[in-house]
């Protein structure tokens, strides 16, 4: 006998439901912490915008939340992708505990982009290729919900909803590379690997302490939204009826 | 960043709709989820018994 780290041991609910109880304290604690420290910096520390004002402090939660938005999708196509290769059932609940909280993201990106507009550009919403494709990501994730709410089996709903999520994901490099593809009235990338940032340092720093914390959050909220819906679709299963009483 | 006083700092430079109207929606979005997310826990939990 070799003693091997058994690395499938938590794609089975029953031992990934109480590991879900045990982190998403700590990631919220996380989302917390970093959310405090990039609202100080963004606030207090980083300095007004020669151009545009105080109105570029919006920046700090729209760019975090469009990351967020972008990045969620993939997250959610991946663990879709797995659930329907192996027939995993735990992926397509992530997939599906993933979802509203992308969906979330997208709408805070185009709400407080619609905010950041009209002072800026004198428009709430453009059909500018940025504004657009993050718009029909939205609209992605509001159908793959959709049909997975329409199908009564939950294993073709998970299928189903794969094939959305997969199609779908060739929208983020859309969105992502939008700004160099076409010639678009939103600003180009903030952030980027190939050059030094385009803003101040200490505007940078509440940026990235902010998608930290927004990172944190999403994980916090994903993992506390699977734990639902673990004990929705395993209520029969008798490890659930063995759970301990919950504590008041 | 020394804003002087609380009402300078409310004003936003003029921008206070568009600034605190951009962090109260996520603000309540984030709650809201949350608190759903919780209680909907607790439900299933109860259910279980």
């Amino acid at each position: 006998m070799t003693a091997t780290i058994n690395w499938f041991k938590y794609a089975s609910p029953p031992a990934f439901y109480p590991l879900t109880g045990t982190l998403a304290p700590w990631f919220f604690a996380a989302a917390a912490v970093f959310g405090a420290m990039g609202l100080y910096v963004g606030f207090f520390v980083a300095p007004t915008d020669a151009q545009q004002g105080e109105a570029y402090r919006i920046i700090f939660i729209h760019v975090a939340a469009a990351w967020m938005s972008m990045f969620l999708y993939v997250v959610m196509a991946f663990w879709a992708g797995v659930g329907v290769a192996f027939n995993t059932r735990l992926s397509s609940m992530m997939a599906s505990a993933v979802a509203p909280t992308g969906a979330l993201m997208t709408f805070i990106a185009l709400w407080t982009g619609a905010l950041w507009g009209k002072p800026m550009w004198g428009a709430w919403w453009v059909w500018d290729a940025r504004l657009t494709s993050e718009l029909i990501l939205l609209f992605l994730y509001i159908g793959f919900m959709s049909l997975q709410a329409a199908i009564d089996d939950p294993r073709r709903a998970d299928r189903a909803g794969a094939v959305i999520a997969l199609v779908g994901v060739v929208n983020v490099p859309i969105i992502y590379f939008s700004v160099q593809w076409w010639n678009t009235l939103h600003q180009g990338a903030s952030v980027s690997l190939t050059r030094s940032p385009s803003m101040a340092a200490t505007m940078l720093t509440g940026m990235l302490l902010m998608a930290l914390a927004f990172w944190m959050y999403s994980i916090a909220v994903v993992l506390l939204r699977v734990r639902c819906i673990i004990l929705e679709r395993e209520r029969n299963a008798d490890w659930v009826k063995q759970l301990p009483e919950p504590q008041r | 960043m020394n804003w002087g006083s609380v009402s300078t700092f409310l004003a936003m430079g003029g921008y206070a709709g568009f600034v605190w109207g951009s962090y109260g929606v996520t603000g309540l979005c984030i709650a809201l989820e949350t608190t759903l997310l919780m209680a909907r826990h607790r439900r299933l939990r109860r259910k279980t018994d």
